[in-house]
């Protein structure tokens, strides 16, 4: 239970910084909080108490000794998608640094509406 | 005022969601239901990879990852063109002490036959292509950050990168030409939990491992060689 309350609370503490940092470094990192927070709730999501991980490294193991597979193979996904986005919102925070020489959104004009 | 607002919505969204998962129970036995079950119990005689993640992530849904693979191509490839620059900033950082150099030195084979060994027996133990590609690609970042004229051949590395996609490919076409569909097994099983098996997962988690390694680190070398 107390693992759905730490990925909720990342997932918020995510928000929190997309919705009012002004650095778009940690704007970024941000994102990658919501990431990590989705994450861990899918991977919780699929847990099963005194179960092992899916893997029948040993003869004894059967099926039934083992948790859901499914999430994880889908958290193995997420993650490889996370590390691709975060790679190309921070090449893109630093082509805004170079044009605008702050990482300020605020002081960035073409942003206001 | 907007701080205040942002809490006001975050104890929204969060009331909502702890709410909502508060009552999923955690730990009990939710397998029975879905098609994990399925994979569970069949994975291992359909497939013949000891570890079920790699079973469904390469074999199940294989198609899936190609899909995956393309995607950190396009991101790959969106650095390149957004951080290109006809001339490349020389990096002006210090140099690191000679007992990190040394370090690095001693470390950075070890750390890439690592990875080789992650990717290698990606249907045996915990780990697999893109496991041991970012292993090899944290290898070189050590490189990069030890050694200040440390480079790599970009012409090389998209090669390798070019050259291992279309190994996923062909390996998936010639499932579609010998086997029933697109990524289907085409060679023997063999025993389960011996580093010959599962057919084609291996071979696939492989050039899946070469992809990622070289992405991950012309990524890398891309991005720093912006910074001043």
């Amino acid at each position: 239970m107390i693992y759905y309350v730490a990925a909720i609370s990342l997932i918020l503490i995510g928000i929190y910084a997309v919705l009012v940092k002004k650095n778009m470094i940690k704007i970024v990192l941000g994102l990658t909080l919501i990431d990590s927070g989705v994450n861990i709730l899918l991977v919780s999501l699929g847990y099963v108490k005194d179960k092992t991980a899916p893997i029948f490294s040993n003869p004894t193991l059967t099926a039934g000794d083992m948790v859901d597979p499914v999430p994880q193979a889908l958290v193995l996904t997420a993650i490889v998608i996370g590390v691709a986005v975060t790679a190309l919102a921070l090449s893109i925070v630093i082509r805004i640094y170079d044009h605008h020489k702050t990482l300020n959104i605020n002081k960035i004009r073409e942003l206001k509406w | 005022m907007r701080k205040a607002i942002a809490v006001l919505f975050l104890g929204f969204i969060g009331y909502y969601l702890l709410s909502t998962f508060l009552l999923v129970p955690f730990g009990v036995v939710r397998v029975l239901e879905g098609v994990g079950l399925k994979y569970l119990q069949d994975g291992l005689q359909q497939t013949g990879a000891a570890n079920l993640v790699t079973s469904i992530v390469v074999n199940y849904r294989g198609f899936d990852t190609l899909g995956e693979v393309t995607v950190l191509f396009l991101a790959a490839t969106g650095m390149g063109a957004l951080l290109y620059s006809k001339r490349p900033t020389e990096r002006a950082r210090q140099n690191a002490s000679v007992i990190v150099k040394t370090g690095a030195r001693i470390l950075f084979p070890l750390i890439i036959i690592l990875g080789a060994y992650v990717f290698i027996h990606g249907h045996l133990t915990p780990g697999g292509g893109f496991q041991g590609g970012a292993i090899i690609a944290s290898g070189f970042l050590l490189m990069f950050m030890s050694y200040r004229t440390y480079h790599v051949n970009h012409v090389i590395l998209s090669r390798v990168e070019s050259s291992a996609g279309s190994v996923f490919v062909i390996i998936g076409l010639l499932g579609l030409a010998y086997g029933s569909s697109f990524l289907a097994n085409i060679l023997p099983l063999g025993t389960a939990n011996t580093l010959f098996s599962a057919g084609v997962i291996p071979l696939i988690y492989v050039a899946v491992g070469f992809k990622v390694g070289a992405e991950l680190t012309a990524l890398l070398d891309t991005m720093l060689q912006t910074v001043k």
